[in-house]
């Protein structure tokens, strides 16, 4: 096991298989950074250093470095995609799929099915999601709901080190297009990285980081280490929790979410992103319609509110569900008796 | 360069194809018994044929939503195409594709689109592909080919996928179709003040080519030069033809737009294979009695898918939920 950093582990991960497979390719705006400058190549290996060395090992045709482009991004994965190449292409920021929605939706999500199931679409779009570092309302959205709506694509959050590279492994090797969602608070988090190079996470399977009988606490990304400060309070309460962090949104493992909450009885959503129509209501309706009966008191969800995100730090704090809010949720939970 | 006899007759047996598939869907449509939205491709015959006929399966294209005649003329089966067309299970996809998603990427066919001007992206991205494979087996560097109308030149995917290009030095060539209308607005109207596509693909830093679309030799040899200076690794290419629509945007569109004896005028001057048939027995390259025999054999093909997809057989419900993944 290596120690490393999230960001560390998605470049880790891309470079060892660029290394297995001459099929993987990145592109992306500044995946390479100061091409056409006097600083040259690689002067900036992308802005969150997920890239940074690729392009030296890997050159040009491999590392693609693209104008600010997003739909032709997005378009080109695509081509690359049914061209038998394993693109992964960077939007360094997930709010920029409006800009690229067509190619994300209308195409990438929709070859195999229109094709009849001959074509296959091996394409990742990495995108860096989440709010924490006040950059406003263009730079700090999670759109994992709008993608999670769309039949076609795998969308996945992960939430540690290990799980960034045993899941994108898993979306490199995978033969459909998968939406890869990393929280930019996260890139600093240290942790521990297996050193098997064939490492991998099925999706479709949650990790329990929290076992408690008490209530069931789902959350994705940065809204799981809220979710855990919110258990380990409440457990010198004596309050047990389950902590559920999903993993991926598409395919969700309503398995897990159903076996906890039968025990438990009780559930709260976590979820950075505004409310309406969102995975804390998908999540909430699921266990309404699957576990209606073990629910001994009503969902509770934290969530944003339905607002856009704001720029100050009192009001960006203001804005995303913390500790305090889970923990308030789940003793709203319990006072259903 | 003169053809000979054997690639003259294939290139004609291609256009009839279209001609006579698209004319009985024209028929069909208006019966009720095909579904959905169709737009025809008649007229544009010789571009479609005259582009990919240096094409090899290797070679990949990504159409429009007119996209029948790309289909066809890049090798997809006709039958299967019928079926899909109609909404078969046996269908080139199956019944989920239709009329404007009829992809065969065995062919190198990435599909038709429904999205005005989505294509140019996913063929810079074949194009990147083809880049990574370097040359195949006979030396050539292969090429992705985007076909786009005058529509899709207006729209802003096309101008970044045609500068992401150039950026990155991929064997990617823009050909544009240039129908004269986009839905129902005429080119003169949407495509600014210079009418001229080609030299906003120029401004880029491209070299460009122009030819009259109506003609197919014409277009063939703009392509043989277009694609020896793409193949020789210039990069990217791109190519206006000024062609013709034989009928509506889509099936139904009454056309109240055409000027008055435009249609007469179209059909009589513009027509792609008329004009084969006249350039090709007036030079004295083949007889009427060959081309004859190519139009007996071509409505025999059409008939006789038509046969094979109103007997084929039907999709159910439990086909709704396949192919969405992979695997899960």
């Amino acid at each position: 096991m290596a120690k490393m950093m999230y960001r560390d582990a998605v470049r880790n991960t891309i470079f060892q298989e660029m290394k297995r497979d001459d099929s993987v390719v990145v592109l992306g705006e500044d995946v390479v950074g100061g091409m056409g400058t006097d600083g040259g190549p690689e002067a900036i290996g992308g802005i969150w250093s997920t890239s940074t060395g690729l392009f030296a090992e890997f050159g040009a045709d491999r590392v693609i470095d693209t104008p600010i482009s997003e739909s032709a991004i997005v378009g080109a994965a695509g081509g690359l995609a049914l061209s038998g190449k394993r693109p992964i292409a960077e939007l360094m920021f997930a709010d920029f799929i409006g800009v690229s929605l067509d190619q994300i939706w209308n195409q990438i999500a929709k070859f195999r099915y229109m094709f009849g199931g001959k074509s296959r679409c091996p394409a990742i779009i990495r995108m860096v999601y989440g709010a924490g570092y006040n950059a406003a309302a263009q730079h700090s959205q999670s759109p994992h709901a709008i993608l999670t709506g769309m039949p076609g694509l795998k969308v996945v959050m992960p939430t540690t080190p290990a799980d960034v590279a045993g899941l994108l492994r898993q979306a490199i090797r995978t033969d459909d297009p998968v939406i890869f969602m990393e929280h930019k608070a996260l890139y600093g988090v240290q942790g521990e990285v297996p050193d098997d190079p064939d490492f991998t996470i099925p999706f479709g399977h949650a990790r329990l980081t929290r076992a408690g009988e008490d209530v069931t606490i789902v959350a994705t990304g940065m809204m799981v280490g809220m979710a855990e400060q919110a258990a380990d309070t409440l457990a010198e309460d004596g309050i047990g929790a389950d902590v559920i962090d999903l993993r991926s949104t598409s395919p969700l493992d309503e398995e897990a979410i159903l076996d906890s909450v039968e025990v438990t009885g009780r559930l709260v959503v976590v979820d950075e992103a505004p409310p309406r129509c969102s995975l804390a209501t998908d999540i909430a309706a699921l266990v309404a319609e699957k576990a209606f009966a073990s629910l001994k008191a009503p969902v509770q969800m934290v969530t944003a509110p339905h607002t856009p995100i704001p720029f100050a730090r009192e009001l960006e704090s203001a804005y995303l569900p913390n500790p305090d809010k889970v923990e308030a949720a789940v003793r709203k939970a319990l006072s259903y008796n | 360069m003169q053809l000979s006899r054997e690639d003259l007759l294939g290139a004609y047996r291609r256009m009839k194809t279209i001609r006579d598939f698209e004319e009985l869907l024209h028929e069909e449509i208006a019966t009720g018994e095909i579904a959905g939205f169709t737009h025809l491709y008649c007229g544009q015959e010789a571009v479609a044929v005259g582009v990919c006929e240096h094409l090899s399966d290797d070679d990949k294209i990504v159409s429009t939503h007119r996209g029948h005649g790309h289909c066809l003329a890049k090798g997809c089966d006709v039958t299967g195409m019928m079926k899909e067309i109609w909404g078969s299970r046996e269908g080139l996809c199956k019944g989920k594709g239709g009329s404007m998603h009829i992809a065969d990427t065995d062919k190198g066919m990435l599909g038709a689109n429904g999205i005005v001007g989505a294509g140019a992206p996913i063929a810079v991205g074949a194009a990147m592909a083809a880049k990574l494979d370097g040359k195949d087996k006979d030396g050539k560097l292969k090429v992705a080919i985007a076909f786009s109308g005058d529509g899709a030149c207006n729209q802003g995917t096309t101008f970044e996928a045609m500068n992401m290009a150039v950026v990155t030095n991929a064997p990617a060539i823009f050909v544009f179709e240039n129908n004269h209308y986009s839905e129902h607005t005429g080119y003169k109207y949407a495509v600014g003040t210079s009418r001229d596509i080609a030299s906003r693909a120029e401004a880029f830093g491209m070299k460009v080519w122009r030819a009259d679309g109506t003609d197919f030799s014409a277009v063939h040899d703009t392509m043989r030069e277009v694609l020896e200076h793409v193949r020789a690794g210039n990069g990217p290419a791109a190519v206006e033809f000024d062609t013709e629509r034989f009928y509506g945007h889509f099936e139904g569109d009454p056309q109240r737009y055409r000027g008055k004896g435009e249609m007469d005028r179209i059909r009589s001057e513009r027509d792609c294979i008329k004009n084969f048939r006249r350039t090709v027995t007036e030079a004295k390259l083949l007889e009427g009695s060959d081309l004859d025999r190519v139009d007996e054999e071509v409505a025999k093909t059409i008939a006789d898918a038509v046969a094979a997809a109103r007997a084929a057989d039907r999709p159910t419900a439990e086909d709704v939920l396949t192919d969405v993944y992979i695997d899960y």
